[in-house]
């Protein structure tokens, strides 16, 4: 099944199971089904509870986050998650706020996804990732799709959480399919640990380097790790944490012994360098672990620039698979 | 002007002196950080208190004391809010501008709370028919696009949005003129939103002339927008009136007070005498505890 399936029959349980939530955002009803298709079916069985909004971003989180004030749960769909920043205010100053500004706990129910990410030739301002902007907000939390975390799952955990949360949707990712139980691929198989989804060469011993990425990067991500074993001889793990914000790996007990019998941990992630989540990661790798870390972490981002719109242009900007197996051979020979 | 029943006159002038006292608390070094007091503005809330019922929703603003007043009748709470004592309404985390109790709630971040009570108005319309959501505003809020996202939102969707404009004629500094262009009248037009403009500064008056609107937001939801066409008294927050001082903007209380004076005189004792109570007694409380959240 492709994530972008998953995801729908995700909301589709959810609204089957809960006559409290709402789906709210733009083009998402019936027979288009949203920019992405993520919606499609929704509005025909929920007629009442999916609501095509005006082209307001704004209003769309205010209204969500009105109706979950108001004891209802709300899901919006931001038609690219760069538009975002429209809602900025509402999100950060008054949703996130609202569950601790008043003294008491206000549950504040609240997905916001965003369908993010480039690769799609969709330009400058249609394929950002944005999740800096959201970092270390009081009251947000931030996840984001991956191929192993069924999705009715993490909704579910959102709204319990009853403190707005972003997800984001990498749109590539959408077309890929989810990794049945176990395997990966024939070299690689996957399990649980805690929220984190662990990947890891069958059969291998201790590995020579280990990634982290949000789910967007998950593949890129397995791709560079077969080459990195296939020409270079080099095994790695790798960790795709469903919430990405907060996030302390090196506060899961369960992957402390594999962070600590590494060669080098390379974090990666679409989205500038500067004040991001994979630096912050970083941060709590060095602080959590040192005297333990054999190197110091390596870092992935986009190149320093806009997204351009041409594909060879967009390439040379955004993260590949070679980018992430070259900070890793670097990291560990250079 | 009408004369008015004495417990409507006691809280309007429970507020007034309210406000009178958190400014010379101020001037006392007492307070911390700013408030906004309503002075001149105080009829607007209690004109609509009777016809604004326990299942509503109420989203108030930074000049939110009289709307918050004449909702609980609670100045204890409030002002141990402002205080940051024991007893505040929200522990002293929110402070003047953004309080929260049961169905009331404020913010300080002008035009935020229109969307939010939109979406509060369309699970009313769902669940609670005959209920509304009422958001007081100011003239220079309507420069914040969240206004218009909202209103747009809430005639689309049919929603019992009451919208209260405080239109006193100025935002912060600036005189509506030099931020306003068009009115608010014609920018409701636009959006086919119902528009009612009030001047009356009587009680009795003011809610003889818009109960029925409101009952129609109940019984035919879609927005409404009452623009009270108002009077800043007092300065933006404290000492910051740069409004020339020989102008003085009409105060309804001095017309009331010429009209019934002996009824003011002994209800303005009464209010004084209970606000210097409160006052005295919310000082002496130990600080607010915020219990986490
Ligand atoms: C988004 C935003 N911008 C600016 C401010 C600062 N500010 C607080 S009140 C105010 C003036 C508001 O004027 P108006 O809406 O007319 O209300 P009034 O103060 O006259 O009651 C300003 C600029 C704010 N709180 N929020
Ligand atoms: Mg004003």
């Amino acid at each position: 099944m492709r994530v972008a399936e998953n995801l729908n029959r995700a909301l589709h349980g959810l609204l089957g199971d809960d006559p409290s939530v709402y789906v709210l955002g733009e083009d998402i009803l019936d027979p288009y089904g949203g920019a992405f298709k993520i919606t499609k079916g929704l509005s025909e069985r929920f007629p009442g509870r999916v609501l095509a909004t005006p082209l307001s971003e704004g209003a769309i989180a205010g209204a969500a986050a009105g109706l979950a004030l108001a004891g209802e749960k709300a899901v919006v769909e931001i038609m690219f998650g760069d538009f975002a920043a429209l809602a900025f205010d509402q999100i950060v100053n008054f949703a996130a706020k609202s569950v601790t500004m008043y003294g008491r706990r206000v549950p504040m129910p609240l997905v916001v996804r965003c369908p993010s990410g480039g690769h799609r030739g969709y330009g400058p301002t249609h394929s950002q990732t944005l999740q800096k902007h959201f970092l270390g907000v009081p009251g947000l939390s931030l996840f984001e799709v991956t191929p192993f975390h069924d999705n009715r799952g993490v909704l579910d955990r959102m709204l319990a959480l009853g403190e707005p949360c972003l997800l984001f949707e990498d749109k590539v990712l959408y077309t890929r399919p989810m990794y049945g139980e176990g395997a990966v691929d024939e070299l690689f198989t996957w399990r649980l640990v805690d929220d984190v989804a662990v990947v890891e060469l069958a059969g291998g011993g201790d590995p020579d380097y280990t990634l982290i990425v949000p789910g967007g990067l998950a593949h890129r991500a397995v791709s560079a790790m077969r080459t990195l074993l296939l020409e270079h001889d080099l095994a790695g793990a790798l960790l795709v944490p469903s919430r990405l914000h907060p996030f302390d790996p090196a506060g899961v007990p369960g992957l402390v012994p594999l962070l600590a019998r590494t060669g080098l941990v390379c974090v990666a992630e679409d989205g500038t360098a500067g004040g991001t989540w994979g630096e912050h990661v970083a941060a709590g790798l060095h602080t959590r672990l040192w005297g333990t870390l054999r190197r110091p972490v390596a870092l992935v981002s986009s190149a320093a620039s806009v997204i351009p719109t041409a594909v060879h242009l967009e390439r040379e900007v955004l993260v590949q698979d070679t980018t992430i197996r070259s900070a890793v051979l670097e990291g560990l020979h250079g | 002007m009408n004369g008015l029943a004495d417990e409507d006159l006691a809280l309007l002038l429970l507020i007034r002196c309210f406000e009178r006292k958190l400014l010379a608390l101020f001037e006392q070094g007492e307070l911390n950080g700013t408030t906004h007091t309503c002075l001149g503005q105080e009829y607007v809330p209690v004109s609509l208190r009777p016809l604004l019922r326990d299942s509503d929703w109420i989203f108030s603003n930074h000049r939110g004391h009289g709307h918050y007043l004449a909702r609980f009748d609670d100045p204890e709470g409030l002002l141990a809010e402002i205080m940051g004592r024991k007893g505040a309404v929200c522990d002293g985390v929110g402070g003047s501008q953004h309080l929260r109790r049961g169905r009331y709630l404020s913010t300080g971040v002008q035009g935020q709370s229109m969307p939010v009570a939109a979406g509060v108005a369309l699970h009313l319309s769902r669940h609670e028919p005959g209920a509304l959501a009422c958001a007081y505003i100011g003239d220079g809020t309507w420069g914040e696009g969240a206004v218009y996202e909202a209103l747009n939102l809430a005639a689309l969707w049919r929603l019992p949005l009451l919208v209260v404009v405080e239109h006193n004629g100025i935002a912060q500094s600036t005189p509506t003129p030099a931020q306003m262009a068009g009115t608010v009248a014609g920018r409701a037009a636009a959006f086919g939103v119902r528009h009612h403009a009030i001047d009356a500064l009587d009680v009795t008056a003011v809610r003889r002339e818009v109960a029925p609107l409101i009952e129609t937001v109940r019984t035919d939801p879609g927005p409404l927008v009452l623009e009270f066409r108002t009077h800043r008294l007092g300065p933006h927050s404290k000492g910051d009136d740069v409004r020339p001082p020989g102008v003085r903007p009409v105060d309804w209380y001095a017309a009331y007070r010429a009209a019934h004076p002996a009824q003011s005189a002994r209800v303005e004792a009464a209010a004084r005498d209970r606000v210097e109570r409160v006052a005295a007694e919310v000082a002496a409380r130990p600080p607010a505890v915020w219990g986490g959240a």
